[in-house]
């Protein structure tokens, strides 16, 4: 049902995003900027003394190794460039997918009726050419404007009246118009479609900036990104351990000193920066702003990142039957006669009722007809009766012989009234079957030839091909699924149990509904749902994610904390992957950041020691020194295995941002499945990897003679 | 290593294993007060101490009034340790007429017996009266023992419970686990340890003629009363100066190896309770395991670098192999008693948990073996740990260990359905952080001041400094943080020339590593107590398990290692590669 329409996708190395991010990130070198993020900026401080200590020194003429010096100093601010330009990618992604949507909005001018607050009333009909031209920034809540065919509706607001239809491709990429109308559900309208018939008066609902595509703007673009629970927690543990390295490389400067010997600020400069978890302090904004991108390339605004977050750890899926888990529309499953009329009799009226009938039910009875060589043909002059919500029937007039004869399906209420009308008897055994079909999650329609009560016709409601292998999934990663349905208890239970869901909630109102979720909430279970309806405000603003659909009332959308552009409800579920693929990706990489350290220590420390004289065999031959035994990696001299950790501190950033941007592999395992592949991955892959990478850059790094 | 060795150590666990399983249970029923039997015959006297203390029983309190109750108990008992230390030449049982505890090793030793660490900057039997060792360090003893294992039981409590405000009473759980726990099992094993020999007297010194006629004397005293609660509460403070290298409070194998078993039953024990109080015996199981793989990974280490002995005695031509004769290895400040198995079973055990009493010289270790014990303390005290203190320390690591790895799953983190926040998480680091800046940044000073160095023994042989001489004061602070209370003894830490800093600095150490973590730990109890528990799911963190194991020990290893490798390096590390030469 959903056409799942992609937003362009942009390369992750796209060249004008790379140049604009290459500029952004040395703006962002700016200290009042950097602060933000504890341990970068500690990184930047640390380049900065280490650059201004060698500047004194060289000016003072002091014996430096020029070349060795500025080959570290060169690598720290690296290091401090490269997680801005990690950032700088996450946003200039995020700006090029904004920029599409920035361009509908600009240079708009609308025709405003009235002003907010005025109390005036306002005439009815067509207003062609009335009001006054006003650019679309100037319109505040509470105006009315006119918006003709052809022109674009200026700003996010609800239908006081009119009906049109409206391209809504440039934000859903779906290229069919829908139909927007005054009153109902359907009344919501957003700023930047564009109306392609009739007309229709809008009432501004927001303030200028604050619509819809303005906060998904600023929220891809990263501008009022605010920091996630999680976020905090795990930049107070970065902090601390920031700390902790701080103090341990500090105060190794007195322990030298108690051995006559100085390790100098440069090395212990080196040694703290590689320490401190710059790869994962580097990589966070930039993984939380990619969260908010891949939610945007799914077609689903999220109105904070809070809810992106909230979205991965939902337990309780509450998902629509219609449409979502099922096709909605009823398909022909069976022709069930009374007794005393045969199979084909039944089938061969109810597909004359059905002929001209161009619903998918009336179409579907037509088909399972003919796959059983039923075909009659429509009889020459035969009137069509469409369906009412009166008269909940359908069916086709025709004369034959002088005679008039009535064919009806409908509901059985209906049908039987109808025969009794015609003082036709009801079969004994019609309940009974109207019984069973409901039972079963069936909608029994009942046939009627005039008087002639002839059996029932099951329609099936059809869960849709693969729901039970996705319900599965979600089961394995601890999601309970409930279906919510307007159907009877026994309808719903059958469906249920076909789709393989794991609760379901029955004769569903949004006062059910809103009960559920408080239930469940109640249990600290944490909710999603999607709705569309005015109805559903109450339990979109209740549930923990609560998606709202596009074609939703304004009521519905503000209510929730995600809109999905789509309107398609299945994409509930790939919301909740994308949460818990930012969730995996900052603990994969953050375990990945301390795990390195292990490799760091062995490459640093002994070359760092070894220029202590007490515990050289001979003077002044770092090689000779007793801490040289501890080159485990056999680096080629103290000061290559210092620069190669450093360039292996700076590049690993780089290295890790396409990790970053894409997110980690999600697969829905069990969480000790997952939790084991990932410490597999991460943890011990961390720990081994930057000895061989180390390694090799070392070798490289006496290759080419850098140290 | 021999097989002495290996059926010590699995006769050790076992026998650990056979405690536990009934101490942790009988404490989750204590703590809850459902221990109907014992509850018979001593509830009177439960009753009657909330009487006298006004104590309102069925009152909870929130974590602060948690917390400040244990400050001005601790605060209390500490004053009242220091009084009888500076009055003990006017108070009675004073029968070697000894004079005042100075001024800045009263506070010391107030200090250190507050905070269940029983660092002694003093000889026990010469500096201690019968009334100062009977009564103040004794009382302490229990004392800080029964407040670590309060705030163990608050700390689950807090996981356990669901949005609630309170996480206990701390007078009663002191009282009841005081009642119930501590003083029935001590009065029982100090029976024991008076049948295996361990001396227990009110009377003076042993007067005593040499074969050569020379008249000398034994210090005595109450020994056996205050030995039991020394190894149950993991205090580690010995009555005599060679504590439990001493005949007279250690006299037999067996003894040896209860006194080692007593010091980490009740640590072992809490698992038990642990479990039972979260409904997850599974979780109780791997927290066990986790501590237990790290206990056996010490055990090992130090049996087997101090078993190969040192390059230096065999240049010297020394034979280091074991046999039928001779122990072989490193016997340098050893029992010949106890040899070089049962030594490093108890240099694990004691600095594993914060107990801190000795059978043998830790500073006498090979460089590789004493990092051993070093680390253990480094570890942050959770190898078992202290009574109470090795849980709560635990938890905390299996707090960081959940969020670290908890994000990993896709969820916020989650430790049996409690989410972890940034409340938990900031307290958490916090408690890692104080120790590692107490312990850095003392030892930066122990040897950058003229005062500290002052006390260093070891010297290089050219007469500067020395790895071995770093380690001392690496170690002394590690146990003063730590709580542990053994000592690389090479140090000196209090002499009448220099009094001030090191008694000063190591209290400072001693306080620094127990109240504010402490605060920290309930902190966190508070905060999770608050929390509604969310039931679990296959989607849910795994708490149990081998993997789960391995994450916890990982975590608690990384961390250690990366805090103090730099600072070991420069110590024991570089001292080794040195003595290989």
């Amino acid at each position: 049902m959903s056409k799942h329409v992609v937003r362009k996708q942009h390369a992750l190395w796209d060249p004008s995003i790379v140049r604009s991010a290459l500029l952004e990130s040395v703006k962002k070198l700016d200290p009042r900027a950097m602060a933000k993020n504890p341990v970068m900026f500690v990184v930047e401080v640390g380049s900065l003394l280490v650059t201004l200590l060698f500047l004194r020194d060289v000016v003072r003429g002091a014996r430096v190794e020029v070349k060795f010096a500025v080959q570290v100093i060169a690598w720290l601010w690296f290091t401090v460039v490269f997680a801005n330009f990690a950032e700088a990618m996450a946003e200039g992604r995020g700006k090029a997918q904004a920029d599409t949507l920035r361009k509908m909005r600009t240079t708009t001018s609308a025709r405003r009726l009235r002003r907010a607050f005025d109390e005036a009333p306002l005439a009815s009909g067509p207003l062609e050419g009335r009001g006054e031209e006003v650019a679309a920034t100037e319109l505040k809540k509470g105006d009315v404007v006119w918006v003709a065919a052809g022109e674009l509706i200026p700003a996010d607001g609800e239908i006081v009246e009119g009906i049109a239809s409206v391209d809504e491709s440039a934000i859903t990429g779906e290229s069919a118009p829908v139909v927007r109308e005054a009153g109902g559900d359907r009344s919501a309208v957003t700023g930047g479609t564009r109306v392609l018939s009739d007309w229709l008066k809008v009432e501004i609902r927001q303030d200028p900036g604050a619509g819809f595509i303005d906060r998904m703007i600023a929220l891809v673009e990263g501008s009022s990104r605010q920091k996630t629970p999680n976020e905090i927690a795990l930049t107070i543990l970065l902090s601390a351990l920031t700390l902790i390295f701080l103090v341990a490389v500090a105060t190794l400067e007195p322990l030298a000193q108690f051995f006559g010997g100085s390790l100098g600020v440069m090395a212990l400069v080196a040694l703290l920066v590689c320490l401190i978890p710059t790869t994962i302090g580097g990589l966070l904004s930039a993984i939380g702003i990619a969260g908010m991108d891949r939610l945007v390339q799914h077609n689903v605004l999220a109105t904070s990142g809070r809810a992106v977050e909230a979205a991965g750890d939902i337990d309780v899926l509450m998902l629509d039957k219609t449409g979502t888990i099922t096709f909605g529309n009823r398909q022909a499953f069976e022709f069930l006669p009374v007794s005393g009329v045969e199979q084909s009799e039944l089938a061969r009226v109810a597909t004359l009722a059905s002929l001209a009938d161009e619903t998918p039910e009336g179409k579907s009875i037509v088909t399972l007809a003919s796959q059983r060589g039923i075909a009659p043909p429509l009889p020459d002059g035969a009137r069509f009766v469409p369906f009412t919500a009166r008269t909940r029937m359908s069916g086709v007039d025709y004369v034959v012989g002088g005679e008039t004869r009535m064919l009806r399906k409908g509901a059985s209420d209906m049908a039987v009234s109808f025969a009794k009308a015609k003082n036709g008897p009801v079969p004994g055994d019609l309940q009974g079957i109207v019984s069973k079909v409901a039972g079963e999650g069936g909608t029994p329609l009942v046939v009627a030839d005039g008087a002639r009560l002839l059996g029932v016709v099951y329609l099936k409601d059809t869960v849709k091909p693969g729901m039970r292998e996705r319900f599965e999934r979600m089961r394995a990663m601890g999601i309970k699924t409930v279906m919510i349905t307007g159907d009877n208890p026994l309808t719903a239970k059958k469906i249920a149990e076909e789709a393989g869901v794991d609760d379901f909630l029955a004769e569903a109102t949004p006062e059910a509904k809103l009960a559920y979720i408080q239930q469940m909430q109640q249990g600290g279970r944490l909710v999603a749902m999607t709705g569309d309806g005015t109805n559903d405000a109450p339990a979109l603003a209740r549930a923990d994610v609560g998606v709202a659909m596009n074609t939703g009332t304004q009521a519905a959308k503000e209510a929730g904390n995600m809109v999905d552009l789509d309107s398609d409800p299945t994409k509930l579920i790939e919301v909740v992957e994308i949460g818990k693929q930012l969730l995996m990706t900052r603990g994969a990489l953050t375990t990945f950041s301390i795990a390195n350290d292990v490799a760091k220590y062995f490459a640093i420390l002994p070359a760092m020691f070894t220029g202590l004289i007490a515990f050289q065999a001979r003077q002044s031959d770092p090689r000779s020194s007793a801490f040289w035994a501890l080159n485990v990696m056999r680096l080629g001299s103290p000061q290559s295995a210092i620069l190669s950790a450093v360039i292996f501190n700076a590049l690993v950033i780089v290295a890790l941002i396409p990790l970053a941007l894409r997110g980690v592999t999600y697969r829905p395992l069990g969480a000790g499945a997952l939790l084991r592949r990932n410490l597999l991955v991460y943890g011990l892959g961390g720990v081994v990897a930057p000895f061989v990478a180390i390694k090799v850059i070392d070798l490289a790094v006496n290759l080419l003679h850098l140290a | 290593m021999n097989a002495r060795f290996w059926v010590l150590t699995a006769a050790y666990f076992a026998s650990l294993v056979a405690i536990a399983i009934p101490l942790g249970h009988f404490m989750t029923r204590v703590f809850a007060g459902e221990n109907r039997a014992s509850r018979r015959a001593l509830g009177w006297l439960e009753r009657g101490v909330y009487r006298v203390a006004r104590v309102e029983a069925t009152e909870e309190q929130t974590w602060t009034a948690y917390a400040g109750s244990i400050l001005l108990f601790s605060l209390g008992t500490q004053l009242v340790t220091y009084a009888i230390l500076r009055l003990q030449r006017a108070l009675p049982f004073n029968p070697t007429h000894l004079g005042a505890v100075p001024p800045w090793l009263a506070f010391n030793t107030a200090t250190s017996f507050t905070t269940n660490t029983d660092w002694q900057s003093y000889g026990g039997e010469a500096t201690m009266s019968y009334a100062s060792q009977a009564v103040a360090l004794t009382s302490q003893n229990f004392f800080s023992a029964g407040v670590g294992v309060c705030v163990a039981i608050a700390l689950i409590r807090g996981v356990a419970r669901s949005e609630s405000p309170t996480i206990g009473n701390f007078w009663v759980d002191l009282v009841r686990v005081h009642l119930y726990v501590l003083l029935p099992i001590s009065a029982l094993y100090a029976l024991f340890l008076v049948s295996q020999g361990v001396i227990q007297t009110w009377q003076g010194p042993l007067a005593w003629t040499a074969l050569d006629g020379a008249h000398s004397s034994i210090l005595r005293g109450p020994v056996a009363s205050q030995e039991a609660i020394k190894m149950l509460g993991t205090n580690g403070g010995g009555y005599f100066n060679a504590n439990s290298a001493h005949p007279w409070e250690n006299p037999t194998p067996l003894s040896d190896f209860v006194q080692m078993l007593s010091i980490w039953s009740i640590p072992a024990a809490l698992c038990v309770t642990l479990g039972e109080m979260l409904h997850s015996r599974g979780h109780g199981r791997a927290v066990f395991g986790a501590m237990a793989l790290l206990g056996v990974l010490g055990v090992v280490a130090i049996a087997y670098f101090e078993s190969r002995g040192t390059p230096v005695l065999a240049r010297a031509g020394a034979d280091l192999l074991a046999s039928g004769q001779q122990p072989g290895g490193n016997m340098e400040g050893k029992e010949l008693r106890f040899g070089i198995a049962d030594s490093a079973l108890f240099a694990a055990i004691t600095t594993g948990a914060s107990c801190g009493a000795v059978t043998s010289m830790h500073d006498s270790f090979t460089p590789l073996g004493g990092l051993v014990p070093m680390f253990d303390i480094q570890l942050g005290e959770v190898v078992f740990g202290g009574a109470g203190a090795g849980m709560y320390g635990m938890l905390v690591y299996v707090v960081l260990a959940v969020f670290l790895a908890g994000l990993m799953v896709g969820r916020t983190p989650e430790y049996l359905g409690k989410k972890i926040d940034s409340r938990d998480v900031r307290f958490a680091a916090l408690y890692v952080l104080i120790p590692a800046f107490s312990i850095l940044i003392f030892s930066a000073l122990g040897v950058a001041t003229a005062a500290g160095r002052a006390g260093i023994l070891n010297a290089a042989p050219d007469g500067g400094p020395s790895p071995h001489g770093l380690s001392e004061v690496l170690y002394a602070y590690s146990s003063g943080t730590g709580n542990n209370g053994s000592a690389f003894a090479g140090l000196t830490a209090y002499s009448p020339e220099h009094p001030i800093f090191w008694s000063l600095t190591l209290a400072i150490a001693m306080f620094v590593g127990r109240f504010p973590l402490i605060i920290a730990a309930l902190a966190i109890a508070g905060n999770m107590a608050k929390k509604r528990r969310v039931p679990l799911g296959p989607g849910s963190f795994p708490v149990e398990g081998g993997l789960f194991v391995g994450l916890l020990v990982g975590t608690v290893v990384i961390v250690g290692a990366l805090t103090f490798f730099p600072a070991l390096a420069m110590g024991p590390i570089v001292e080794h590669v040195i003595l290989q030469r």
